[in-house]
């Protein structure tokens, strides 16, 4: 359905662009700690971990784990209290269009039309020359080109989430930061833009970092998860998802099978997190 | 079925207007203002202690009305007001818009402003009259004083209730983007609360073009406050009405314009 349309235009799409699609980036976490104020406990402690060029990682948690609050330092909008992040080679200390963070809810921009939030990330940078070419390529990506001249307002919940996913990826960056994105969108819209953004997330190489809470999303989008308990919010698992493309839709074998096994990992992690008692994890 | 039949029968004596209803209605209303003033008019004429203020009635004053914007008399006399109102609106506009920002976006400026602010608000800019003369070199100065006095605060609180409303997921998307403080401020600020700055500017332009004429008394020799006086000093009744109903056509005309500056930029869309 929707993923054989776009793979289709997204190829169609790529084929005569002069530059080639930017590299996903390399991302390592290191030693990252932090509190919000003083005398509160620690919202995260001695997270590491690190993410290849290209991978599609999920941050799995239950609310209050600190998943949103580290995928807002990898986006460098808040500084970890300890340790650091590092994009290919460089800490990371603002924010940048290299690695782009999209929202639960889309937060457009509701005096401008699809293409004009599109560009916005292009015009931040003083890149003006590259929207009338990128944006509409872009657009074609995410299954709106038809609505390039419309008001954001008289868009879809669906619809406007595809204009900021367009809007993120415009700049071309080289990491796309999700922080639940799609959970306020109904089943139908849901599974087809989960689908969507893993294959365009391949298809330009880009590497994909997901907070969620939702098990199926993880295995549905991920390459791998990475599963954190609560007080402090920590690493109590990192896993592949070995399942092929054409697996990941649901109701499959393989994906029953990864769904089994990760709600497993997942539920025993969220018990113990609720215990003030901080066994590790190996046993599991 | 027959109750709901008989309805239109009931009707017969209004006509539907369809799409000329706001054009009738429009009309309907002018004639009936046109209808009290020409049966006052008449009463001041029969009336044998004020048959003197007979030219205030609509025949002397629109003949004479129409005469004056033959002559160029009414250009030549509402130049110099609008020009007034233009200069105070725009200083009204370079303060309140930056103020207004500021006191919407840092709590602390509005806790510090909050006092002084509705205190100066609450004062008549015609209080500042004497002061005005004072402080100011020319006539012309003190006047533009007083329309800046009258106009500032619409434009500033206005601004600073657009600025409390913008949401704060703008800014952070923004800034995710890589926007720098001017994009902040003209890409997402400003376009932002551009419906609120010309509300504010819509009401500012009311209350500025109100206190113009009282403020013109003071001793300038141009524009409508001073045609007003100079033709009540002469008797000249049926030019005074004249004037007052200039001033009434121009302030009307203003308030539409920045109407249809509201409505181009309102970009709030009815939920579908």
């Amino acid at each position: 359905m929707a993923v054989t349309q776009m793979k289709s235009t997204t190829s169609a799409a790529q084929a005569p662009q002069s530059k080639p699609s930017p590299m996903g980036a390399h991302i390592a976490v290191k030693g990252l700690s932090h509190t919000y104020r003083k005398h509160d406990g620690r919202v995260l402690e001695n997270i590491d971990f690190e993410i290849n060029p290209g991978e599609i990682i999920a941050l799995l948690g239950r609310s209050g784990c600190g998943k949103s609050t580290l995928l807002h330092m990898l986006s460098g909008l808040t500084q970890p209290s300890e340790g650091e992040v590092v994009i290919n080679g460089n800490t990371v200390r603002a924010p940048s269009p290299k690695w782009v963070m999209m929202f639960q809810a889309p937060s457009l921009y509701p005096w401008l039309t699809v293409t004009k939030n599109a560009a916005l990330g292009l015009r931040f940078s003083r890149r003006n020359g590259e929207i009338a070419a990128r944006v509409p390529e872009i657009l074609r990506l995410v299954d709106l080109e038809a609505f390039a001249d419309r008001n954001v307002q008289e868009l879809s919940g669906g619809q406007q989430q595809r204009v900021a996913l367009a809007r993120s990826l415009v700049p071309r960056p080289e990491v796309l930061l999700l922080d639940e994105p799609f959970s306020a969108l109904d089943a139908f819209t849901r599974r087809n833009l989960q689908q969507d953004v893993r294959a365009i997330a391949r298809d330009l190489g880009l590497t994909l970092v997901i907070v969620t809470h939702d098990v199926g999303e993880a295995v549905r989008m991920a390459d791998r998860v990475i599963v954190l308990q609560s007080n402090p919010g920590r690493v109590a698992k990192d896993t592949r998802i070995d399942l092929a493309e054409d697996e990941r839709g649901g109701g499959t074998e393989g994906f029953q099978r990864e769904h089994t096994r990760l709600m497993g990992i997942y539920s025993h992690v969220a018990d113990i997190a609720d215990m003030p008692t901080e066994n590790d994890f190996t046993q599991i | 079925m027959s109750d709901m039949a008989q309805i239109p029968s009931l009707r017969i004596g209004l006509p539907r207007l369809g799409k000329a209803r706001g054009l009738v209605n429009a009309v309907i209303g002018i004639a009936l203002l046109l209808g009290l003033w020409w049966l006052g008019g008449r009463h001041v004429a029969n009336d044998p202690d004020m048959f003197a203020f007979a030219n205030f009635a609509p025949e002397p004053t629109l003949k004479r009305l129409w005469s004056m914007i033959g002559s160029g008399e009414v250009v030549k006399m509402s130049g110099p007001s609008l020009e007034r109102i233009g200069l105070g609106l725009f200083y009204a506009i370079a303060i309140g818009v930056p103020v207004g920002i500021l006191i919407g976006r840092v709590a602390r400026a509005n806790e510090i402003a909050n006092v002084p602010f509705q205190f100066l608000r609450m004062i008549s800019p015609l209080a500042w009259m004497p002061i005005a003369v004072m402080a100011f070199d020319t006539w012309d100065g003190a006047i533009v004083f007083l329309i800046v006095m009258a106009a500032v605060w619409p434009i500033l609180f206005s601004t600073a209730a657009g600025i409390r409303r913008i949401d704060p997921a703008w800014l952070k998307v923004a800034r995710n983007l890589g926007a720098n403080p001017f994009h902040m401020l003209f890409a997402v600020i400003l376009p932002a609360i551009a419906i609120d700055i010309l509300t504010g500017i819509r009401l500012a332009l009311g209350v500025a073009w109100v206190v113009l004429v009282p403020a013109e008394y003071l001793g300038v020799t141009s524009g409508l406050g001073y045609a007003i006086n100079d033709a009540r000093d002469t008797l000249d009744y049926d030019r005074l009405a004249a004037t007052v109903v200039v001033i009434g056509i121009i302030g009307f005309t203003l308030d539409a314009a920045a109407n249809l500056l509201i409505k181009k930029f309102n970009w709030v869309r009815a939920a579908h």
